[in-house]
């Protein structure tokens, strides 16, 4: 029934929906981020501990739609151990392709993230997948209000 | 993969009165197909689709009739000022105001109840006072109250509502002070379908003096409104949610409030006479319509006035309850369906989340069929924080909606629930 959509919604995407990783509080986090998306509601808090500009833990909770749900899971699982340069690199790759502005997709650059990649096709649905990035960015430059998708 | 495009079946409605075959075939959107499915349209709540006597309407206005109004006196203007007055009649006949000059065209409800804030309030309301509202408004009638309170250090209070969604009138009254210088109620809430109980709140208010604006942008498409057996002081509306075009709205205040109110904006078509030391400003509904006016949008509301009252509101509201109420058996009928909005007396609007399944997800996937449903807070946040849920799918009903359609949403939502497991 819904077979056109599968782009979107790949069995990863569910399978990190239902079993988001990295779902937790963080105690000993050194950065801590909220993020909302004022036109849905979805809502993130992202905990991040960073050591000398290396990614040790990242680990959210938060209320959203299958799409944000997998993708802040997907996000926790790549970059921890990443060094912030990696992860800010990944993040404007990731945001470049699902905002669509590249007529030439390369899938390769993203790894495991391109799953997501077909959010692209439904603008409607961006900003849920880029929630959890833009919590991250504001979480490695240190920002420390509730960051928004608008 | 089932991409064969489905045939609905059409019965007659159920026994109101209501030919909605022949409707549907007023509406040429209705023959669309979304992802090679037939539109089933059920996001009402935020607009509904147009009649073709109010597409007509539009295209005949500019080729026949359009110049400025109130301006020339060439044919054409006097035309078109025709054709806008003619609506402002329509619009008075509609909600039986009492005269047509009590009818100020605006661009929509939330232009009206910043109107109604900016001028009546800011005259009015001193610091120290207060404004009162429901815990159920849409954020068009919190905000322009929140930043009316800004500007004048009044207190806006909320009468809470019930599990069901309903506004708890005892509550309501003891939040009536002897400082409440306006009530400011939702006539039908866009996120619940609730009916406000607007008698008993109109009542109360008045046994203190205290005037009542009710925001009618969802109970107009759905029911028959009388401002003067209603005695609310002011009550607005928009066009768009009415069949007719976005972008006109209108603001219904008693003569007497409308006339001791100062100006909302300034410019032309509000005054009467302008010198550098001073503007004379001209008589009600003009004093509150500066610059030209939405013309054809005006017109063309007028068109869809003419095309509800055919049918008869009624015979929509008799329709529209027979239609909800099937769609509530359906679903409750559907394991991990909640219904979000329960109450007693309620519109045709069907909020409902599911347990393991995002309002977003929902809407996207009954898109893919065909169905249009808004997933969101519709615009009522403290409504979603009451009942602790970040937002809700609406399948919010219209007159050309049907039985058959109610049936495709839910086997749509059925099939949402299996792929999500």
């Amino acid at each position: 029934m819904f077979d056109q959509i599968r782009d979107l919604y790949q069995e990863v995407v569910f399978d990190h929906n239902r079993n988001p990783r990295n779902f937790r509080v963080m105690e000993d986090a050194n950065r801590k981020i909220e993020g909302f998306n004022p036109l849905c509601g979805d809502r993130i808090t992202l905990y991040v501990k960073i050591d000398e500009g290396l990614i040790k833990d990242v680990s959210f909770q938060g209320a959203g739609c299958a799409i944000s749900t997998a993708s802040a899971s997907l996000m926790t699982e790549i970059v921890k151990g990443m060094n912030e340069a990696q992860a800010e690199h990944l993040f404007e790759t990731f945001h470049r392709i699902t905002t669509g502005k590249d007529e030439a997709v390369n899938l390769e650059e993203l790894g495991k993230l391109a799953v997501l990649a077909g959010v692209r096709a439904y603008p409607a649905r961006v900003k849920c997948a880029t929630l959890a990035w833009h919590s991250l960015q504001a979480a490695l430059a240190n920002k420390e209000t509730t960051i928004t998708t608008e | 993969m089932t991409s064969a495009i489905r045939s609905i079946p059409r019965r007659t409605s159920p026994a109101s009165g209501v030919d909605v075959e022949k409707i549907r075939a007023d509406f040429p959107i209705l023959n669309e197909t979304v992802h090679g499915k037939p539109l089933v349209y059920f996001d009402n709540a935020a607009t509904t689709q147009k009649p073709k006597a109010v597409i007509d309407c539009i295209r005949r206005v500019y080729e026949h009739d359009y110049s400025n109004v109130h301006r020339g006196v060439h044919t054409l203007s006097e035309r078109s000022t025709q054709l806008y007055e003619d609506a402002r009649e329509k619009v008075q006949r509609f909600i039986n105001a009492r005269h047509a000059h009590e009818i100020v065209f605006v661009r929509g409800a939330t232009e009206a109840i910043n109107l109604v804030a900016q001028s009546y309030g800011r005259k009015h309301v001193k610091a120290g006072d207060e404004i009162l509202i429901s815990a159920m408004e849409h954020h068009s009638n919190i905000v322009p109250w929140q930043m009316l309170c800004e500007q004048t250090g009044a207190t806006l209070k909320v009468a809470p509502i019930n599990r069901n969604g309903e506004l708890m009138l005892e509550e309501f009254e003891k939040l009536l002070s002897d400082r409440t210088r306006l009530v400011s109620v939702v006539h039908m809430s866009n996120a619940l379908g609730t009916i406000s109980p607007v008698a008993e709140i109109i009542d109360m208010a008045h046994r203190r003096g205290v005037p009542v604006l009710l925001d009618g942008a969802q109970a107009v498409p759905h029911m028959s409104v009388d401002v003067q057996r209603l005695d609310c002081d002011f009550y607005v509306f928009s066009g768009h949610k009415l069949y007719g075009p976005s972008g006109i709205g209108v603001l219904y205040g008693k003569s007497d409030l409308l006339d001791a109110m100062p100006p909302y904006q300034g410019g032309g078509d509000m005054i009467r006479r302008v010198t550098f030391e001073k503007t004379e400003y001209n008589a009600l509904p003009y004093k509150f319509e500066a610059g030209t006016p939405n013309i054809v949008g005006t017109i063309a509301l007028g068109a869809a006035i003419d095309y509800v009252d055919a049918i008869g509101m009624d015979a929509i509201a008799r329709y529209e309850y027979e239609l909800l109420r099937y769609a509530t058996e359906k679903a409750l009928q559907i394991q991990g369906l909640n219904i979000i909005g329960t109450a007693r007396y309620k519109g045709a609007i069907l909020s409902f989340t599911l347990d393991r399944v995002h309002p977003h997800d929902i809407g996207t996937l009954l898109d893919q069929l065909g169905i249009a449903v808004r997933a969101g807070h519709h615009c009522a946040m403290p409504v979603m924080d009451f009942f602790a849920i970040p937002a809700t799918a609406r399948a919010s009903l219209a007159v050309y909606n049907t039985v058959e359609e109610i049936d495709v949403l839910m086997d749509g939502i059925k099939e949402v629930i299996e792929v999500f497991g």
